[in-house]
């Protein structure tokens, strides 16, 4: 009996082992090994979306200042630092391979910040115009300005919370095996800070409530 | 080749399973905890602050239904009494982002949210429909619609209107509902539908190959002696090997595939917001 089993043909005994490697491949994903490429992907996906409403807002800014400057065009201090601030927000990019750096996400914050408040002030100053407010093309760019100060605002709390997870990925059990032994060139990534954060989008009234 | 892993877990798939249970458990917990403060999706109409007469609520979510039959978005309209401190923005999101609204693929959502005692109100858009519904006519449609009628103490006109201009807006485009419709009527499958498939698959491999390895070759197969079968170059004894074919069950339980459209209650599709759409106040 035991000689007849032995004799088998081989083909038939590779056969469950072919299978259990079928098996083993996806658990072996399931481990872990995909968990910091994964959170990585998801973190740099974020930032994307961040420099991309950021940058909706840099295309907002010109059509803004031309109509505003129609209406207030004395307001010329307010209007050329908003020009000046976007500029200067406009030159500094982060790309997701210099997210690793605090100093360059830090002085990516302070010029779009820059840009937030002069946005804010001339925002402020054009409600001593009322036929700055009655006009169309005004009251539109003041709706888009304002949905996309709140999508910058959600961009950046989606990214921060990616951030949050890529760099736990990088620090807590499971994963961080994975990345002493396996991802070793991976760094945390630079998160906002939380002044930043907290800091409020440019109020926008339309007249029908003082500070609505 | 075993696979085995250094996350250090041994003992094959039982406790494979239970960390990977308790691996689920600690990813979701903080999502859970999280959500715990909003309010439920129990319809389309999910009026928790109590100003919308019945009357206005059942033809409200009859339109409702009827737009989602035509182009697949959904629009829901809640109202909460407070927001507790917190802005209007991203409440709405959040509360966008825990009920899903929109389809998975599509993100085709709308929110109309109503904070009767903070005086507040927001139009929250979906990512796929920020170019058809845009900042602007969310912000006309709160300006015209609801802040007049709301300032007279009309919740449910106001709503009725404000709803009403949505779909119209969003029937603006015929083309571009009738293709988002057309493209949500048949199961959406993705890459997910896909993996689950082939790992299925596999398991059935296995679960009927090993049923077909003993009923299969006394009946092709060439007897070589008493339950000892040549079949395809291999040797079959299903007598001595039926034993083992019963151990592979494939317990799909399957507990998380659930996607969007159920029967009965209504449910949000899976829809994402990006933060579209634009807020009042009254």
């Amino acid at each position: 009996m035991l000689a007849q089993r032995l004799a088998r043909p081989s083909t038939f005994r590779t056969l469950p082992a072919f299978l259990m490697m079928a098996i083993v491949l996806p658990l072996l994903a399931g481990c872990g090994y995909n968990t910091i490429p994964t959170a990585e992907e998801n973190a740099k996906a974020a930032w994307s979306e961040v420099l991309n409403q950021y940058q909706r807002r840099a295309d907002l800014i010109p059509n803004l200042v031309e109509t505003v400057k129609g209406y207030a065009s004395h307001e010329k201090d307010t209007l050329d630092a908003v020009v000046e601030a976007r500029a200067k927000a406009t030159q500094i990019t982060v790309t997701p391979e210099t997210l690793k750096d605090p100093e360059a996400l830090k002085k990516f914050q302070d010029a779009q910040s820059g840009l937030t408040s002069a946005l804010s002030r001339l925002i402020a100053v054009s409600e001593a115009y009322p036929d700055l407010k009655a006009n169309q093309n005004f009251l539109a760019l003041q709706a888009q300005l304002e949905g996309t100060e709140n999508r910058i605002a959600v961009a950046r709390r989606d990214y921060i919370q990616a951030v949050k997870d890529y760099n736990l990925t990088l620090k807590t059990f499971p994963s961080v095996l994975w990345a002493t032994f396996w991802f070793r060139s991976n760094e945390p990534f630079a998160n906002f800070t939380v002044d930043e954060d907290k800091m409020q989008p440019p109020k926008v009234d339309f007249g029908t409530k003082q500070g609505g | 080749m075993r696979g085995r892993c250094p996350a250090g877990q041994r003992g094959g798939p039982r406790a494979y399973a239970t960390f990977l249970g308790l691996l689920a458990g600690i990813l979701l917990f903080p999502l859970t905890a999280f959500a715990a403060d909003l309010p439920a999706l129990t319809g389309r109409v999910v009026d928790y602050a109590g100003i919308i007469d019945a009357g206005t609520r059942a033809a409200l979510t009859q339109k409702l239904a009827d737009f989602e039959a035509k182009g697949s978005d959904q629009i829901v309209v809640a109202t909460i009494p407070s927001l507790d401190g917190e802005e209007i923005e991203p409440y709405a999101n959040r509360l966008f982002r825990f009920w899903k609204l929109g389809q998975a693929k599509e993100n085709n959502g709308v929110l109309l949210l109503v904070a009767p005692n903070d005086r507040k109100m927001r139009i929250e858009v979906g990512y796929g429909l920020e170019g058809t519904l845009t900042d602007l006519h969310t912000k006309l449609i709160i300006e015209n619609d609801m802040v007049p009628a709301f300032r007279a103490g009309d919740f449910p006109g106001g709503i009725s209107k404000a709803v009403d201009d949505m779909i119209m807006v969003l029937e603006g485009n015929p083309e571009e509902l009738e293709a988002r419709g057309k493209r949500n009527e048949q199961a959406p499958f993705n890459s997910d539908d896909l993996f689950f498939a082939i790992f299925i698959g596999i398991w059935a491999i296995i679960f009927f190959g090993s049923i077909a390895a003993s009923v299969l070759p006394p009946i092709f197969g060439q007897k070589l002696g008493p339950g000892r079968y040549r079949w395809l170059g291999m040797t079959f004894e299903p007598h001595r090997r039926s034993s083992s074919g019963g151990g592979w069950s494939s317990g799909s339980s399957g507990g998380g595939w659930s996607s969007g459209g159920g029967g009965g209650g209504f449910s949000g599709g899976g829809g994402s917001s990006g933060g579209g759409g634009s807020s009042g106040s009254w």
